[in-house]
């Protein structure tokens, strides 16, 4: 392919400069003042601030708070992406079975996906409602349900709360996946293999691999941060700060309890996390599941 | 129909592979196979050929059982196999694309369909092994398909149906990805291979020339019917249909739109005399390229228009009236586009069809 070779005379820069503005605004002038933050002491008030080295991160890791937030949030990114993945998946493979309609299951398996993570929460209030929530009658039936004072009942809320939404992803992902898997391997493996559980294990359960392995990253970075919407409009942490994710109390550290040195401490440390899981799927993930 | 005639002269006996009147109608009401019957026996090498869309992969895959049968009954060496789950039916199916599995090493797509029928370690390791040299890939058996030439991966395919030790061979176009060098090395290998295994093979092909050097029988098929059964010479020397006449052989046979009068075929201002008796308004006059006589002394003559080289063969593209035609010679011949030539058209040599039907008169 032959180059095109403009001559240089900043016309480009003129071009580009909205998007780098947009850019500057949105993305690098907030991760430097985050990094200002996170190593500086403030006034709560507003009127000064002074250099703090480390002291903010020595906070947050003396914090007993931070570590249930940071079990909370481990907690809920496994069970939420092992939860959406699974129930997803089985969506997916039933989906790709049906002949009649296909796309109108399609579409309806997928509306969930455009609801904001607020409304969602919003609408997970009424199913959990102490007055007239039909999972809290039910669950309360079952075994006396109580999410204001029990933690493990509270991770039940929000783990359906912030399910619900997410099984639409996996399930578009998953049946791309399927239907991207040749038809004839499919059709080799039906004669070679009698029983279908097996067959899905052994061929297309590893074909979808690489698709899983996305959508585990999705599914974590989702739990991770964009459950903050639902964390503040269903528990908004309780009981105590139980259910606090680390996005949800790094926003409560800062803008309710105005200590922002604390909150950007906590952010650069969200991104380090990230940056690992970033680090892990490149290095080890993607380049062994790739077939071909 | 007219290979209903052929087949009932058969002797009587139980045929390994039998299909009756087996219809298959998709759920948007294609018919892609109509009523079609056929027998065939142990060890046999059997070529479903046809054009593209004619029902030929669907009745192969009714076969495989990876499509339903809508109407009609197939038995395998005397069973009924109608309802039986593809993997118990005893057959291997080579793909077009292979079909390989992408996450399996080549030792494990071959020993696959063997695991799953609860055969021991020991055993299936030596029938792997044994395959594997037999098809020369034994130095490849740790790799992944994806590190496999178009070649190398057919022959696995090839592998991964041999190694079950099947009662029937299905191949569905297993030649038409692999470029045309390799074709015929492959052609040549399947032939050899069968021959040495006497498996009976049903192989599905829309190559005529494949169908010709592979096929003890050649079934062509058109619009899911079979057109005509019979061994590669008797499909080429005594087509039933015009059909079969025009898609068997290389270049076409020459259809001359005609008249019979009392056994006379008048086209254009030629008159050729069919030695017979034969009255009809609308014929088609079939003679093959290659057996047009051209001599001298020639009955007829015609303008060259076009000559094609083909290095030992020459075509000759001419025109009788407005019909064109062509006639294949020794390129030993000396003629140039633009020259008149003299020929003979054989009446032993001529196809007759009825146009109202296709079939042969």
């Amino acid at each position: 392919m032959k180059k095109v070779q403009f001559k240089s005379n900043y016309s480009q820069y003129f071009f580009l400069a909205p998007q780098l503005l947009i850019l500057l605004i949105f993305l690098y002038w907030p991760i430097i003042q985050t990094f200002k933050d996170a190593f500086t002491m403030q006034d709560a008030f507003g009127f000064g601030s002074q250099f703090a080295g480390f002291d903010n991160f020595l906070f947050i890791f003396s914090d007993p708070s931070y570590f249930t937030a940071f079990k909370f949030t481990i907690i809920y990114s496994f069970v939420i992406t092992f939860i959406t993945g699974s129930i997803g998946l089985l969506l997916a493979v039933q989906a790709n079975k049906v002949m009649h309609g296909k796309s109108a299951y399609k579409t309806l398996l997928i509306w969930p996906y455009a609801i904001a993570p607020a409304v969602v929460g919003v609408m997970a209030n009424y199913f959990f409602s102490e007055r007239y929530g039909l999972l809290h009658h039910l669950f309360n039936n079952l075994w006396g349900f109580n999410w204001y004072e029990n933690v493990f009942d509270a991770y039940i809320y929000v783990i359906i709360a912030g399910s619900w939404k997410q099984i639409s992803a996996n399930f578009i992902f998953f049946l791309a996946g399927l239907q991207a898997i040749q038809k004839t391997v499919i059709e080799a493996s039906i004669i070679d293999c009698k029983s279908n559980i097996r067959r899905f294990w052994t061929i297309t359960f590893p074909l979808l691999m690489p698709t899983t392995f996305f959508l585990i990253i999705i599914n974590i970075t989702y739990a991770f941060f964009d459950t903050f919407g639902i964390i503040d409009t269903t528990t908004i942490g309780a009981p105590g700060s139980e259910t606090k994710t680390l996005v949800y109390k790094a926003y409560i550290d800062g803008f309710k309890g105005l200590d922002l040195g604390s909150a950007g401490a906590q952010s650069i440390m969200m991104m380090i996390i990230v940056l690992v899981i970033t680090i892990f799927q490149f290095r080890y993930i993607e380049g062994k599941i790739h077939y071909n | 129909m007219v290979y209903q005639r052929i087949n009932s002269n058969r002797k009587i006996k139980m045929s390994f592979l039998e299909l009756q009147n087996i219809t298959k109608i998709y759920p948007n009401g294609t018919k892609a196979v109509n009523e079609t019957s056929l027998n065939i026996d142990n060890g046999e090498f059997v070529v479903f050929v046809g054009p593209s869309g004619c029902g030929k992969s669907t009745l192969l895959r009714m076969i495989a059982g990876l499509e339903d049968i809508t109407n009609g009954e197939i038995s395998l060496d005397g069973n009924v196999i109608n309802n039986i789950d593809p993997s118990e039916r005893d057959v291997a199916m080579v793909f077009q694309n292979y079909a390989l599995y992408p996450h399996m090493s080549v030792f494990n797509n071959m020993a696959y369909g063997l695991k799953n029928r609860g055969i021991s370690k020991e055993e299936i390791n030596n029938k792997v092994n044994d395959v594997a040299k037999l098809l020369e890939i034994d130095q490849l058996l740790t790799r992944k398909p994806s590190m496999l030439s178009g070649g190398q991966r057919q022959r696995v395919a090839m592998g991964r149906a041999i190694v079950r030790n099947p009662k029937i061979f299905l191949f569905d176009e297993p030649l038409s990805n692999l470029d045309a060098k390799l074709r015929n090395q492959m052609r040549l290998e399947i032939k050899r291979l069968q021959r040495q295994m006497g498996v009976t093979s049903i192989f599905v092909t829309h190559d005529q020339t494949e169908a010709m050097t592979l096929g003890d029988r050649i079934v062509v098929i058109n619009n899911g019917v079979v057109e005509q059964v019979g061994t590669p010479k008797e499909i080429y020397s005594k087509p039933y249909t015009k059909f079969v006449a025009e898609f068997i052989g290389s270049p076409q046979m020459n259809l001359f739109n005609c008249k019979i009068e009392n056994g006379i075929a008048h086209i254009a201002d030629m008159r050729i005399n069919l030695n017979n008796s034969a009255n009809i308004d609308d014929a088609s006059l079939g003679i093959r390229p290659d057996d047009i006589l051209i001599s001298d002394n020639g009955q007829h003559t015609c303008v060259a228009n076009l000559v094609e080289y083909l290095g030992s063969d020459m075509i000759i593209y001419s025109k009788i009236g407005d019909q064109e035609f062509s006639c294949k010679l020794s390129s030993k011949i000396n003629l140039n586009a633009g020259d008149t030539f003299k020929f003979d058209i054989s009446n032993t040599l001529v196809h007759l069809f009825d146009n109202t039907n296709g079939s042969r008169v």
